[in-house]
């Protein structure tokens, strides 16, 4: 009880951040990371609980008391060791996951002050690791002679590879970009995520074995039957959702009207924030408006704010309570002076002699009772119509199925949106031998979700290697 | 690395040719179909429809004219240098049929495209009249093989120097008054699309496009290459690059490819100046 009470009196420690007023200009990490002394002061909250409910929150079972035990003792080593048996991408998770619906929301300490900061700890270890570990490898099982094809190198195919190479099988991984990382290299912005971490992170794969093939479109440079040709044994399919999705509503292929998937991919994959140090141009909006409440849109308009615009403003179409984007994200954007219109759907778009935007229509909504995902449904109200003038539209209304890869794969099975249908607990699809994980499968979800479907996928690929299908 | 083992300049050396080592795109690609290229890591990731493949030599060729900085610095790479990236084949490839009659209209480097294709038509056993056109007779490219597979064929240029003194739109019109014709290949400037397309829904001919708008991905991700095809909006790299010639929305497109007009240009003459100093 005493030692319970102690604890209690640490805070819990906030992670230095950049000034709002700089980074809202900058292309640089908002949070600075731990230091040793702060982390391991954040460490000694944790209560190691007999049965850890945190843990339970966890997509791939992290064992959070554990490595948390290890920073506490200052055995950092211990720590990213202990992260990596069950996450093959720790410096990612630390600074994407949404902790608080996840584990940090299902932490005991929560209930009366503020949890620990479980993401921020494991960053802290991920990066300890990078900046100051020794670069040995975990241990690697005997070559067991078979070989696994991943399609697609975000979170999920990552993660598979990582399970599958330290289990002896070999491992390549198709990129269609020509750079490996997928979402978390054209989607998650540097200030978030600094791509040289996730270059790392795959780095590491490399070193382990796996081999990184880019520029390989499955479905139109080769498909899935040629790979097996090839002699793979198995393939994963973690090619993402990609296929974004607009309003459809009139004047939107109007000059300034972009998808978050383009503007997102033109700022991070081909750093057009650099433009003309780099050759891809990016818009530069002066009044600029996100259409969208997700992480995609919250990403898009901190984008769009250090890009130099003089006002962004997201616009959603039903309330603050509703905003799917995580909570850190909201908080950063309004901190970095982006205005939040609730409640407000676009109907149409003007545009000027040149076929550029000039600016948007909405409507003002109230909500209703549910809708299929639980949350109440945006009605709108008649004659509320009215006129926000911009310059640029970022489109961050979610993501389809892109049928690039499955409309080559006839003898897979799609569910009525497009998506590939695969068993939810081991991956397997109805193509012998052919596993999927991640947004293909359920839809555009986070990075998290995505790496627990390729566990459980790289579990049972690496059964059927062992036993057979 | 994509290395380039020939290279041409064509057009005064406004117009380039790189034939680059890709095995796997060479093995698959067909007719109609693109790839993206990028020169190296800084670059842009520029489209361009293949001009003609070599399976057993593992290589592709690119024909492409010099508009702005990223086609100026394809243009300084030379024979053993390479492309860090080539991405493909992308895009659906021509529908090839035997027809009966079947026009080829080409203008600028859309000749390059279109050779691919109208060989392709050929050897199934079409008639095949091409018609093609340049400003100039010595900027006019690939003659002599569009009129190795061509049972008629007619070159024009606007300023007179060779051919049909005019547009390529006006020998199309004589062709169709006098004969009947099954399908209008059309592939060149968005301008010549357009009337080509006006002229042939006259003479109710089908007619095929070939469109270029701008991309990224060229894997349908970004809907950047949005087109409206009769009022739906397709997507260029994937439901594409070729479409109903009737159905295309032009004027739209043409607006469009001038997103970033401003930027390209500050950018080229960056580009051009730090050139000269060297």
């Amino acid at each position: 009880m005493e030692e319970k009470e102690k604890k209690r009196k640490i805070p819990r420690q906030p992670m230095p951040e950049q000034e709002p007023k700089v980074r809202a200009r900058n292309f640089m990490e908002v949070p600075l990371g731990y230091t040793s002394e702060l982390a391991m002061k954040e460490a000694e909250r944790c209560l190691q609980c007999k049965k850890p409910s945190c843990m339970e929150g966890c997509p791939v079972s992290v064992d959070i008391p554990g490595f948390i035990r290890h920073i506490k003792a200052g055995e950092f080593t211990e720590a990213i060791r202990n992260l990596w048996s069950k996450n093959s991408l720790p410096a990612v998770c630390g600074r994407v996951c949404p902790q608080e619906i996840q584990c940090e929301g299902s932490c005991i300490l929560g209930k009366k002050e503020a949890p620990v900061a479980i993401g921020n700890l494991e960053r802290f270890a991920a990066d300890h690791e990078r900046t100051h570990g020794t670069g040995e490898l975990p241990p690697k099982a005997a070559p067991t002679g078979k070989k696994v094809a991943v399609v697609g190198s975000g979170p999920s195919g990552l993660t598979v590879a990582g399970d599958l190479i330290v289990k002896g099988h070999e491992v390549t991984v198709f990129e269609a970009f020509h750079k490996a990382g997928g979402v978390l290299v054209y989607g998650i912005p540097e200030f978030r995520l600094p791509k040289e971490i996730v270059a790392q992170e795959i780095h590491f794969l490399e070193r382990l074995g796996v081999k990184v093939e880019c520029n390989a479109v499955v479905g139109r440079t080769i498909t899935l039957d040629e790979i097996f040709e090839q002699g793979y044994d198995a393939i994963y399919i973690g090619v993402g959702a990609g296929l974004p999705k607009f309003l459809n509503v009139p004047g939107e292929n109007l000059v300034g009207i972009l998808s978050a998937n383009e503007y997102l991919t033109r700022a991070n994959l081909m750093k057009a924030y650099l433009f003309p140090e780099v050759d891809t141009p990016i818009p530069h909006g002066k009044n600029v408006i996100v259409l969208g409440g997700g992480n995609v849109a919250m990403d898009s308009a901190r984008t769009a704010m250090r890009l130099g615009a003089d006002s962004v403003r997201i616009v959603y179409r039903r309330s603050k309570a509703e905003l799917p984007a995580r909570a850190a994200e909201v908080h950063h954007a309004e901190e970095e002076g982006i205005q939040f219109f609730f409640l407000t759907n676009p109907t149409r778009f003007m545009g000027n002699e040149k076929g550029r935007l000039v600016g948007m229509e909405c409507l003002k909504m109230e909500l209703g009772e549910p809708d299929a995902s639980g949350r109440r449904r945006p009605i709108p109200i008649k004659g509320s119509e009215f006129k926000m003038e911009c310059d640029l539209v970022v489109v961050a209304v979610g993501s389809g199925a892109n049928p690039l890869l499955t409309s080559s794969t006839p003898d897979m099975t799609l569910n009525k949106w497009g998506y590939i249908q695969a068993d939810p607990q081991n991956g397997k699809t109805t193509k012998k031998r052919v596993w999927a994980g991640g947004d293909i499968v359920t839809g555009a979800a986070t990075v998290i979700l995505a790496m627990g479907a390729g566990r459980k996928a790289a579990d049972s690929i690496h059964k059927y290697l062992t036993w057979g299908w | 690395m994509f290395k380039i083992v020939k290279r041409e300049e064509m057009s005064g050396g406004t117009v380039i040719l790189n034939e680059i080592e890709a095995p796997l795109i060479a093995k698959k690609a067909k007719p109609g179909q693109f790839v993206i290229l990028k020169a190296n890591e800084t670059g842009e990731r520029i489209p361009l429809t293949m001009a003609d493949t070599d399976p057993e030599k593992g290589t592709i060729t690119v024909i492409f004219m010099v508009v702005g900085k990223s086609t100026a610095l394809f243009k300084t790479l030379k024979v053993g240098d390479g492309y860090q990236d080539v991405i493909g084949p992308l895009g659906k490839a021509t529908h090839l049929e035997k027809l009966g009659t079947v026009v080829c209209v080409g203008g600028g480097t859309g000749i390059a495209v279109l050779h691919p294709i109208t060989r392709g038509f050929k050897l199934i056993g079409n008639r095949i009249i091409s018609i093609i056109g340049a400003r100039s007779k010595d900027i006019l490219i690939l003659e002599d093989r569009m009129r190795a597979v061509s049972d008629e064929f007619y070159p024009c240029t606007d300023d007179g120097s060779y051919g049909h003194h005019g547009f390529v739109t006006e020998v199309l019109k004589e062709v169709l008054k006098k004969q009947t014709v099954n399908l209008v290949i059309a592939i060149g400037p968005v301008p010549m699309m357009k009337f080509v397309s006006k002229i042939t829904k006259e003479f109710e001919v089908p007619t095929i496009v070939s469109l270029n708008p701008i991309m990224v991905d060229g894997t349908g991700m970004c809907g950047g290459c949005r087109v409206s095809i009769g009022g739906k909006n397709k997507f260029a790299c994937v439901d594409g690059p070729e479409f109903d010639g009737h159905l295309v929305d032009y004027d739209e497109l043409m607006l469009r490819l001038q997103a970033y007009c401003e930027d390209e240009k500050r950018c080229h003459e960056g580009f051009c100046r730090l050139q000269e100093a060297k």
